[in-house]
């Protein structure tokens, strides 16, 4: 497959992989930071997977979040602000064999990557993309981000952040060939886990925003949630994320809703009353760029050299 | 196929006392649309089959569609035909064929004709049923006659009429019949070169076209006195291509075994990618179309990381959005080739002109130290050879190889030696074995500061790149000694580099009163104002280097030889003599500016940036100049 040497893809089943093979360095986020539990749980589905670790790219960009990859023992790629998305769709270009993993930020996806982030929606190549959403510059520490509630005081805002925050999930949703958008809370482990399992499935790009804890800059943006969890309303669907009774306990308001339905999902995510929890839209049929971009990884040399021989004789004189 | 026709297709030139020369420039302007450039690629592949030197170049209107008849609307080719060799589009034309006497005017302001050249111009506006357009035609007759344009009224449109309904279509066939005429080119080729530019629109076609040519071809042989031969004195040339230098860029990328070119379209560079998109899967690669530079050059270092090779092709605004990821590249140490083909700037600039303007930002246009591999094609055999040149570059030292072309060899077309394809040329399939634990990921030799990188995939080579300063096992560290040490761990790759390359070549006697310094596109401009210079009695050389970065050796030891040295370049200088310009706040030209530090010698410049390609004639004129100085 892919030009790989077969006896190195068969050695994989024979190898175990324990949850410690897919950690890196020691995470040095601020205590109580939500990013740690979504870190626990990215090593939690590998392992599940039993994916080798070489074989998982782990790409970001620029933010507290972005640090992710340096957590992760298998290849990673920390890149730049805003970037992560087209590198993560290069690397996965002409490897298809890779399994792609991106951490990105509110700012760093929704700002100055946002052009990006419509783009990579559609060209929907094969890649889990976690928003690390806590409505603030973390990394430089307090500036206002696209998705900062109104009010919110920052130090580029201390009179509060001046315009409506975005809404990413109607966002995502009206971008052409979106195929996967779920949502989630960084401080509801089982549900984090489904979610993420469920996006690591999905065959196309899964965009699940991961609403995150910020105790340091932005305490305001998740204490209400976790106070009042009824401000929330999760979906359920046998199509959707599974929620068990533990998950099911924890939030009262909720909703079958069958994430083929678009324009329901849309309906949803509009009404900013609730704040959806779950997976709002899944196309599993949606067309996925590297189908296209893996065209010709198996032409031998002597196909190249025939190839370029034709295109000789087209200006041969 | 060939169509054997009656009058004079079996007599030779001589037979018709055709008269000998060495070359000429001939050009063909119209209204957009109207078949100029491919009447004058035809006439320059014939010229080409017969193993002339050519060189072609399009004449691209300012406008997309600027209206018919405009004076800034011409659309057409220039072809300069030789006996020898041709390296560039050369100085003002000898013969001109125009469709109207509008388009000529851009022409004429351009410098592109001189006293004596002579004009063959459609003459049906004369007749026009409106006045005001017989008025201009008659004016402008007038005009170019006081120019000492010699005009020559050919009423092209009538002869086309005696044959098809609408002469719109097909008056660049009469035209091509008429030039292979007076250039006394050789029909059989000509015949099938028409046929084969028709083949797919059938036989009915081929043969009104090949009408069209005859009558023009038979026209000029009973109207037009201008007879000449232009004996190919190259000898056999071997298999051939010829194309511009964007097409051999193209080429060059599927002969170096690439995996991606991703792109995001500007103007002059696009072309590059025309071609070999409908094939380059077939050779193994992918074009990705992004959705601007920076993705593009994103997703382009994403897949290096990976393993694979890749390659992004721009001009000056797309360097410019690709700046930080490209210094990315440089940081993290990923290979990569970037193609500027340089057009004017700044800003949004002239996109359609020829610049060198790209050399500082290249080399400098990264914050902190960004060392990094320039190369310059001189030719457009050299475009081809370069992208591989290129490649094996970026693996071998692990970092960005910019390559640096421009308008002028993106759209001049050529004949050069069809390469032998070799498969040492092809990128060679990745690593996939396991590495070895023990080596972190950026094992820098202290030395050369070179490594080999694990490639995902691997087992054992599990790290995490990054932009920010980091160990050899790619940890941040924000320390001043790694930062230190890295620094000049990247800086050394090109000292190793350096080491391999030799000094340039001298075109010219080895020492002398002046030595000129040139890159790029312009050497064969160069090169020739030089051969006359040193016919007519001058002890001028000229040196082309191709490395720029890093500078090829021996510069200050060649310098020394010579009493003068300059550099001549398509980029801004000021003038000494011009408003406020003294020594001290003179600004030189980009390589002028380079040579200066490198060698503390005090090097002179003369350039340019009239958005044309270097011309022998103006650089003879003002070295001849400096020389009598
Ligand atoms: C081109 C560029 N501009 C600005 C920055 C500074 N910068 C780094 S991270 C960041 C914002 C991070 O916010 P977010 O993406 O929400 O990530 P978080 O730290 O909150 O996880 C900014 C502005 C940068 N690194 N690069
Ligand atoms: S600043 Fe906020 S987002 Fe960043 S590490 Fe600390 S708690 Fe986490
Ligand atoms: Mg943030």
């Amino acid at each position: 497959m892919f030009g790989l040497k077969a006896d190195w893809s068969l050695e994989v089943f024979e190898r175990y992989f324990t949850m410690g093979d897919y950690a890196g360095g020691e995470a040095r986020w601020c205590p109580g930071c939500g990013d740690f539990a979504v870190l626990n749980t990215v090593h939690r589905v590998l392992h599940d997977a039993q994916l080798p670790p070489e074989k998982t790219v782990a790409v970001s960009g620029i933010g507290c979040s972005s640090r992710l990859p340096h957590y992760m023992g298998t290849y990673g790629f920390h890149g730049l602000h805003g970037r992560a998305l087209p590198f993560a769709n290069g690397v996965k270009s002409r490897r298809p064999d890779l399994d792609v993993w991106v951490a990105t930020g509110d700012g760093d996806c929704f700002s100055i990557g946002a052009g990006h982030w419509i783009h990579a929606i559609r060209y929907n190549v094969d890649m889990v993309v976690l928003v690390f959403d806590n409505a603030i510059y973390g990394l430089t520490k307090k500036q206002t981000s696209p998705t900062s509630p109104t009010g919110l005081s920052t130090n580029t805002h201390p009179k509060g952040a001046p315009l409506p925050a975005m809404n990413p999930l109607t966002t995502t949703l009206g971008i052409t060939n979106v195929s996967f958008v779920a949502q989630c809370v960084d401080w509801n482990p089982p549900h984090l886990y489904e979610t993420i399992k469920k996006a690591h499935k999905h065959r196309g790009t899964s965009f699940v925003r991961i609403i995150q804890r910020c105790p340091v800059f932005s305490p305001d943006f998740c204490k209400p949630l976790q106070e009042d969890s009824s401000r929330m309303l999760l979906l359920t669907h046998e199509k959707g994320i599974p929620a068990d009774d533990s998950v099911r306990r924890i939030f009262g308001e909720q909703r079958e809703h069958d994430p083929g339905n678009w324009i329901e999902a849309m309906s949803i995510a509009r009404d900013e009353r609730k704040i959806p929890i779950g997976l709002l839209y899944h196309d599993p049929d949606a067309p996925v760029y590297d189908d296209l971009s893996s065209r010709g990884l198996e032409a031998t040399n002597a196909e190249k050299i025939a190839a370029v021989n034709r295109a000789f004789d087209a200006f041969a004189i | 196929m060939t169509t054997k026709t009656t009058s004079g297709a079996t007599e030779t030139p001589k037979q018709r006392g055709a008269k000998i020369i060495k070359e000429h420039i001939v050009e063909v302007v119209s209204d957009s649309g109207e078949g100029a450039q491919k009447c004058g690629q035809t006439f320059g592949s014939v010229s080409g089959k017969m193993s002339n030197g050519v060189w072609t170049v399009e004449i691209i209107p300012a406008e997309i569609q600027p209206p018919a008849r405009s004076p800034a609307g011409a659309s057409g080719i220039r072809i300069r035909l030789a006996s020898k060799r041709v390296t560039n589009m050369g100085d003002e034309a000898d013969l001109v064929v125009a469709f109207n006497e509008q388009v000529l005017f851009s022409r004429v302001a351009n410098g592109a004709y001189k006293k004596g050249t002579i004009v063959l111009l459609e003459n049906k506006w004369s007749e026009d049923p409106q006045e005001s357009i017989r008025q201009q035609y008659a004016a402008a007759v007038k005009e170019f006659a006081e120019h000492g344009l010699v005009v020559h009224e050919v009423p092209m449109e009538v002869e086309c009429l005696k044959l098809v309904k609408d002469a719109r279509k097909g008056k660049n066939m009469f035209v091509l019949g008429m030039l292979c005429h007076i250039y006394s080119r050789d029909l059989d080729k000509a015949l099938a070169e028409i046929a084969a530019t028709f083949a797919r629109k059938g036989d009915k076609v081929i043969k009104a076209n090949h009408d069209l040519f005859q009558s023009g071809y038979d026209y000029a042989a009973s109207h037009i006195d201008y007879h000449w031969e232009i004996p190919a004195e190259q000898g056999d040339l071997g298999p051939t291509l010829v194309t511009n230098g964007n097409t051999a860029v193209g080429l060059g990328v599927m002969a170096a075994g690439m995996d991606l070119v991703s792109m995001y379209p500007i103007t002059p560079a696009t072309s590059a990618t025309h071609y070999i998109a409908d094939i380059f899967h077939e050779a193994g690669g992918f074009i990705h179309q992004a959705e601007d530079e920076i993705a593009a050059v994103a997703y382009a270092v994403g897949a290096s990381f990976a393993g694979k090779t890749a390659c992004t092709i721009t001009s000056g605004p797309g360097m410019a959005l690709k700046t930080e990821v490209l210094g990315l590249a440089v940081m993290a140490e990923i290979p990569l080739v970037v193609v500027d083909v340089q057009r004017g700037g700044p800003s949004t600039g002239l996109p359609t002109k020829v610049e060198q303007g790209d050399l500082l930002s290249t080399l400098y246009g990264m914050p902190g130290d960004a060392p990094k591999i320039i190369i310059a094609p001189a030719t457009i055999e050299e475009c081809f050879h370069f992208v591989i040149l290129a490649r094996k570059l970026a693996e071998a030292f692990r970092g960005p190889v910019f390559v640096l072309t421009d308008a002028n060899l993106a759209t001049g077309v050529q004949p050069w030696t069809r390469p032998v394809l070799s498969e040492d040329w092809l990128a060679a399939p990745i690593d996939q074995g396991a590495w070895d634990r023990n080596v972190p990921a950026y094992d820098w030799n202290e030395t050369t500061g070179l490594s080999q990188r694990p490639i995902p995939g691997q087992r054992g080579g599990e790290y995490v790149l990054t932009g920010l300063s980091h160990t050899n096992r790619s940890k941040v560290a924000y320390d001043s000694d790694t930062n230190q040490t890295t620094c000049e761990h990247r800086s050394r790759k090109l000292a190793a580099l350096a080491q391999t390359l030799n000094p340039p070549e001298i075109h010219g006697d080895e020492q002398g009163d002046l030595l000129v310094v040139g890159w790029g596109s312009t050497k064969g401009a160069i090169e020739e104002a030089v051969d006359l210079l040193r016919e007519n009695g001058h002890r001028v050389s000229s040196i082309h280097p191709r490395f720029i970065s890093p500078m090829e050796p021996g510069m200050q030891e060649i310098f020394s030889r010579f009493k003068k040295v300059m550099t001549v370049e398509i980029n801004y200088s000021d003038k000494l003599g011009d408003p406020l310009i003294t020594e001290e706040t003179r600004r030189y030209a980009q390589l002028a500016g380079l040579l200066r530090a490198k060698t503390l010698v005090d090097v002179d410049c003369w350039s340019v940036v009239y958005g044309h390609p270097m011309q022998p004639g103006l650089i003879y004129s003002e070295l001849e100049q400096r020389l009598r100085a």
